[in-house]
């Protein structure tokens, strides 16, 4: 890249910085669980949205069966946890079936349907995502059904596993935290999803990722010059899909629960598109941002809307509308005018700022 | 194989999926009179799924808009409905059959005139400025849809709600041993007489002369000097009151109706259309008709396999036609 950078994308690389540093630190910064669990739930859905923003951003296919791949993952590694006992062993052969099981029906779809317009993809991987979803919690002796799976993790990331001891046997406590299996549980997390986030940032970068936003800006075209279309859609998604698998397991483990609501559920995936929209679909910064801002809304958001309801208990719906649990309300008000009015969400409009013409 | 192929062309090609359908069953069901029951609720959920689904087809074909938030047209007819009928509960346990009648009337208009009233505004203020934008459609519409349903929760909350239907749609109909519901005959005839009513529109009249030849080629139509983008709005209107009429019908089918409602319906409403082929009114019929009947025959046979069996379905028409049945859209 020749170009100057705007005043806009400085902005945008030091935000960046300061999220990446807190994420980082976090175990030191903010030491309560809640927060902890909070950091960990960004890392995570960070790569979740920015390989779907791979799609739809760069790419330009519409998909909904991104949480689908998301499940295989987290429920390939809590099925071999809970049948091999905790291992490494187990969150690696789990992991690597979950994501050769999302990777042959990426293909699948990809295939059959990646060939017809956008909007029947989309149709398609809503009509898949949704029977995965009921099939999970039908197959219960599989599954766990609703109730989902509890199962140990590796011993590393025990609470009670001690990482460093002093002369006297206890855990070393580092700035008054103490070095035990939750900070490296929070750090396998914070590594693996650093390294797929890198990963998919350097795809974007390479001759692949300008391919694809061809394919997106005009697909005809792209065929004429000699790049076979359905063959690069289908690949996309299939990366995408293997990503999001990966993702899966990692979250699997760090959970120690995996369920058709924190694995499956449609509303993960009605929050990755918030959050690619939000963020600015094309840009991994984007991706990074989005997760950023609705994750901390998800947790601390609903505690201000309960406050708000109290405040206009007297007029009729309003506090109906401004229950914590009506918060996707907002969210989706706001999504569609994001939609209208800064298409490019948060990190596009930004990087924009601040250049010539 | 060639001359096979044109002999059952002749007589209906595609159309005669559901009868195969309905043969293979009758083989392997065994039993006549539970064969009867299935067929026929195998047909009314069909018309109820065709009800909701022509409209988006329509929509589609005309368009080139899917609404991703058409399932909200579906719940909101079923809960104002619920609401109409349960507001004049004493008409219906009433035993005057011309006081039942007229609660259901009054109940399924009122859905009607909501996906009238519904669909003009969506139609002007959400899908009017993204026309010819699918990803950005997908998105608003989705956007839409979302908070629709967060709307129906603060309104009706979140609990399932019963719905009382009239009291001369109670009960069975008994030949024999074969026992048929009534309320699925009622939906059946209600459904056949929508698509009647579609079909002479379009095939029969001046606007439906218009709206099939925008189908073809939107800017011939508008160059000799039609105002497509009125027809639009009224294929659009038409639409979403269908929908709340289906979801209306639906209601008093399942007489338990959740939230959740539309977006289990837009499943099953999506199959339907991509079987059917986008923007054709028979299409949609044929894939709404073989939906309902595999969707209650699986059911009866193996029902592990119910829910996966719409999918599979779909699944292996679109490799035999990866447009659908019928489509109109080329």
């Amino acid at each position: 890249m020749t170009r100057k950078m705007t005043f806009g994308a400085l902005g945008v690389k030091a935000v960046m910085l300061i999220i990446a540093a807190a994420l980082l630190f976090a175990p030191f910064l903010f030491q309560d669980v809640r927060s902890i669990e909070v950091a960990a739930r960004i890392c995570i859905f960070i790569v979740l949205v920015a390989s779907y923003d791979l799609l739809i951003g760069y790419t330009g296919i519409v998909s909904f069966a991104h949480t689908m791949f998301f499940g295989f993952g987290a429920y390939g590694a809590a099925i071999a946890l809970k049948e091999m006992g905790p291992g490494w062993n187990a969150v690696l052969l789990g992991g690597v079936l979950g994501m050769l099981v999302s990777l042959v029906i990426a293909a699948a779809i990809g295939l059959v349907s990646l060939r017809v317009k956008a909007i029947f993809f989309a149709m398609i991987t809503l009509a898949a995502a949704s029977v995965v979803l009921v099939l999970a919690s039908q197959l219960s002796q599989f599954t766990g059904g609703e109730d989902g799976i509890t199962y140990k993790v590796p011993d590393l990331f025990k609470p009670a596993t001690k990482l460093l001891v002093d002369d006297a046997g206890k855990v070393v406590k580092l700035f008054g935290v103490s070095l035990n299996g939750k900070i490296a549980a929070y750090y396998f997390v914070f590594l693996s999803t650093l390294v797929l986030f890198l990963l998919l940032l350097r795809i974007t970068v390479s001759p692949l990722g300008t391919v694809l936003e061809a394919i997106r800006e005009n697909d005809v075209r792209a065929e004429a010059i000699g790049y076979r279309v359905v063959a690069y859609r289908t690949f996309v998604f299939c990366l995408s899909a293997a990503v999001a698998s990966l993702v899966g397991t990692v979250y699997a483990v760090w959970l120690k629960y995996t369920g058709p609501e924190t694995a499956l559920s449609f509303d993960i995936m009605i929050d990755i598109l918030l959050m690619v929209v939000i963020g600015g679909m094309g840009t991994m910064w984007g991706a990074v941002v989005g997760a950023v801002l609705l994750v901390l809304a998800q947790y601390y958001l609903r505690d201000l809307m309960g406050a708000a309801a109290e405040v206009v208990s007297s007029v009729p719906l309003l506090p109906e509308l401004l229950n914590p649990d009506r918060w996707l309300f907002w969210l989706g008000l706001i999504f569609i005018l994001l939609v209208y009015f800064f298409p490019k969400g948060i990190v596009g409009t930004l990087m924009t700022k601040g250049a010539r013409g | 194989m060639e001359q096979l192929s044109q002999t059952l062309e002749r007589f209906g090609g595609v159309y005669l999926l559901p009868f195969a359908l309905a043969v293979v069953a009758f083989i392997m069901i065994g039993a006549p009179s539970s064969w009867v029951t299935l067929t026929v609720a195998g047909l009314a959920m069909g018309m109820m799924v065709f009800l909701m689904a022509s409209g988006l087809s329509l929509v589609f074909g005309l368009m080139d808009v899917l609404n991703f938030g058409h399932s909200a047209f579906v719940s909101f007819g079923a809960f104002v409905a619920a609401s109409v009928l349960a507001a004049l509960g004493g008409w219906l346990g009433s035993d005057s059959v011309i006081l039942n009648a007229l609660a259901l009337i009054l109940a399924l208009l009122s859905a009607v005139a909501f996906g009238v009233v519904a669909g003009w505004f969506f139609e002007s203020v959400i899908i009017k400025p993204v026309y010819k934008d699918h990803l950005r459609q997908i998105l608003i519409t989705m956007g839409a849809l979302i908070v629709s349903e967060q709307v129906i929760l603060a309104i009706w909350g979140g609990t399932p709600i019963t719905v009382h239907r009239p009291q001369f749609l109670e009960g069975a109909f008994i030949f024999g041993d074969v026992s048929i519901e009534v309320y699925r005959v009622f939906a059946f005839v209600l459904g056949l007489a929508v698509f009647i009513g579609l079909h002479v529109l379009l095939n029969r009249t001046r606007i439906g002369l218009l709206i099939r030849a925008g189908v073809e080629n939107r800017e011939m139509v508008e160059s000799l000097g039609f105002r497509i983008d009125r027809l639009f709005i009224g294929v659009f209107v038409l639409g979403s009151a269908l929908a709340a009429l289906g979801g209306a019908m639906w209601a008093g089918y399942v007489t338990l109706i959740t939230p959740a409602l539309g977006a289990e319906m837009m499943i099953v409403v999506f199959i339907v259309v991509i079987i059917g082929g986008l923007g054709s009114i028979q299409g949609t019929l044929l894939g709404a008709i073989i939906v309902g009947l595999t969707a209650n025959y699986i059911g009866y046979l193996a029902p592990k396999l119910s829910l996966a069996s719409n999918m599979l379905l779909m699944m292996a028409i679109l490799m035999w036609r990866p447009n659908g049945l019928r489509p109109a859209v080329k």
